[in-house]
C-alpha cells in the first residue's frame, strides 16, 4: 500500500501544471501521482510529459468539469 | 469530428497548424497584407488601436480582419470540442500591464513573434536579432517560473462573461464594415470616430472576406493545436519539449517555400518592409516581448484563442495590447523602418525592470 501524491494545478496557466507534474515525478521513482487539472491543455501536457518519462497514464473526468489524472510506474 | 480533434492534439497538430501558417501567411501578403505581415498580433493590435483613435500615427489605422476571424475560429472550435470554460481571476491587472508590456517591446522590434518568424521566412535577417532576443526573454521568464512566480488560479465564471469578447469582436466587425465619420476638420482631415489609413502599411490589406476566413481556418486550428510561438521556446528549455517547437519548424520551412515560390523571398539587412536594422534594439525590444508573453504564459496568438475560450484573464491581457500599441505611438516608443523610436530604447529598460519586479513579486497567495 502506497501513499498517492496529490498535485492540484487546477485554475493555473502554462505551464504551471506541467511543472508542478514534473516536480513530482522528479522526486519519485515509483508510486501513484493524482495531478488535478481544468483544462484540456493541462491534460494533454501533463499526459505527455508522463508518458515521455515511463509512466503509466489514466484520466478520469470529474464531474464539476475537471480532470483526475493518475500516473503510476 | 472526434479524429479530427484526436489527429489535431496530437504531435501532429502543431505541424499541420504551422504548415497552414506558414502557406496563408505569405498569400496574405501576396492579396494585399504588409511585406512578411500576413499575420502580426502586435502589429494588427497597433492598426486596431489606430481605427478606433487610440494613437494618431496615419499610416497604421484599420480594423484588421484576421484578428477577428482569428478569435471565432477559436470560439467556434472550443464550443465544437466543448472547450467553452468561461473564467477569469487570475491577477488581470497584471495581465493587462503584460500586454502592454509586451506590445512595446514587440513595436521596438516591429513584430510579434509570429511575425519574427514570418520575416525571417522572407528573408528578413534582422528576425534572427528579435528571435535571439525572444528566447533571451523567454529564459528570464523561465528562471522566474522555477522561482516559483505565478499569477494564481482562475475560478469559473458566467457563461456570459465568455461572450464578451466576441461581442467585441462582432462591434469590430460592424466599425469595419460601417466604418463611421462624423466629419472633417478645418484641414480636411477625417475626424473619425473610425480611421482607416490612406497610405502606408495600414492601406495595405487583404479582401476583407479573404482575411477573416484565413483568420478563422487559423484559430480553429491553432485552438486544437496549442499553437503558441513562445510555448514552443519555452517548453523546449524548460521540459525538453518539442511538441509545440515542431510547429514553428513547420511553419518557418512552409513560409519559406511558400515565399520562394510567390516572388517574395528577399534575403538582407536592409530596406526590409516594415522593418528596421538596428540589431541591439531588435533583440531588446524582443527581449521585453519575450518576458512578458512568457510570464502571461502565452504568445499573443494563444491569448486570442484562449479568450475564444473564455479566458477573460486572456481577453485583458488582448486589451492590454490593443490600449499598449496607442501609447506606442503616442509615447514615441514604436519604431519606423528608420530605426527606433526616441523613447523606445528607454521604454524597453523600464518594461524590463517592471517585468522582472512582477517575476520576482507575483506567487500564488495562500487560502
Amino acid at each position: 500500500m502506497s501513499d498517492i501524491h496529490t498535485v492540484d494545478a487546477r485554475g493555473l496557466s502554462c505551464p504551471q501544471p506541467a511543472m508542478l507534474a514534473r516536480q513530482a515525478l522528479e522526486k519519485m521513482d515509483k508510486g501513484t501521482i493524482e495531478v488535478l487539472v481544468d483544462s484540456t491543455t493541462a491534460r494533454e501536457n501533463v499526459s505527455r510529459l508522463a508518458r515521455n518519462s515511463g509512466w503509466n497514464v489514466t484520466v478520469e473526468d470529474q464531474p464539476e468539469g475537471s480532470y483526475r489524472i493518475m500516473l503510476k510506474k | 469530428m472526434s479524429s479530427v480533434s484526436r489527429f489535431l492534439t496530437s504531435h501532429w497538430g502543431p505541424i499541420l497548424t504551422g504548415l497552414v501558417v506558414g502557406i496563408l501567411a505569405p498569400i496574405l501578403v501576396k492579396l494585399g497584407n504588409p511585406g512578411n505581415m500576413g499575420i502580426c498580433m502586435v502589429c494588427f493590435a497597433r492598426d486596431i488601436a489606430g481605427a478606433l483613435g487610440l494613437h494618431q500615427a496615419s499610416v497604421v489605422q484599420y480594423i484588421r480582419p484576421e484578428i477577428i476571424g482569428l478569435l471565432f475560429g477559436a470560439l467556434i472550435a472550443a464550443l465544437i470540442f466543448r472547450e467553452f470554460k468561461p473564467r477569469t481571476g487570475s491577477a488581470p491587472l497584471v495581465r493587462f500591464l503584460l500586454g502592454m508590456f509586451a506590445v512595446f517591446g514587440a513595436l521596438v522590434f516591429l513584430g510579434c513573434p509570429w511575425r519574427a518568424y514570418l520575416r525571417l521566412s522572407g528573408g528578413d535577417w534582422n528576425a534572427i536579432f528579435g528571435i535571439l532576443g525572444l528566447i533571451a526573454g523567454i529564459g528570464i521568464g523561465i528562471v522566474f517560473l522555477r522561482m516559483g512566480f505565478s499569477l494564481g488560479r482562475n475560478r469559473p465564471a458566467p457563461k456570459a462573461l465568455g461572450w464578451m469578447m466576441p461581442a467585441v469582436m462582432i462591434a469590430l466587425l460592424v466599425l469595419l464594415i460601417a466604418a463611421p465619420q462624423f466629419g472633417r476638420d478645418a484641414s480636411g482631415n477625417p475626424t473619425g470616430p473610425i480611421f482607416f489609413s490612406e497610405k502606408g502599411p495600414g492601406s495595405l490589406h487583404a479582401p476583407l472576406i479573404i482575411s477573416l476566413a484565413i483568420g478563422l481556418v487559423i484559430g480553429f486550428l491553432a485552438q486544437r493545436s496549442r499553437f503558441c510561438t513562445v510555448g514552443a521556446i519555452r517548453d523546449m528549455i524548460l521540459l525538453r519539449d518539442s511538441h509545440l517547437l515542431n510547429g514553428i519548424a513547420a511553419l518557418i520551412v512552409a513560409a519559406f517555400i511558400t515565399n520562394l515560390v510567390l516572388g517574395q523571398f528577399h534575403p538582407g539587412f536592409e530596406n526590409q518592409p516594415v522593418a528596421h536594422s538596428n540589431g541591439w534594439w531588435n533583440f531588446g525590444g524582443m527581449a521585453l516581448a519575450g518576458l512578458a508573453f512568457t510570464l502571461a504564459g502565452g504568445c499573443p496568438g494563444r491569448q486570442l484563442f484562449l479568450a475564444g475560450e473564455g479566458d477573460g484573464d486572456a481577453a485583458i491581457f488582448v486589451f492590454g495590447m490593443i490600449v499598449g500599441a496607442g501609447f506606442a505611438h503616442n509615447f514615441s516608443i514604436a519604431s519606423s523602418p528608420t530605426g527606433p523610436a526616441a523613447f523606445g530604447p528607454i521604454t524597453v529598460i523600464v518594461g524590463l525592470v517592471i517585468c522582472v519586479i512582477i517575476g520576482l513579486t507575483m506567487r500564488e497567495a495562500k487560502a
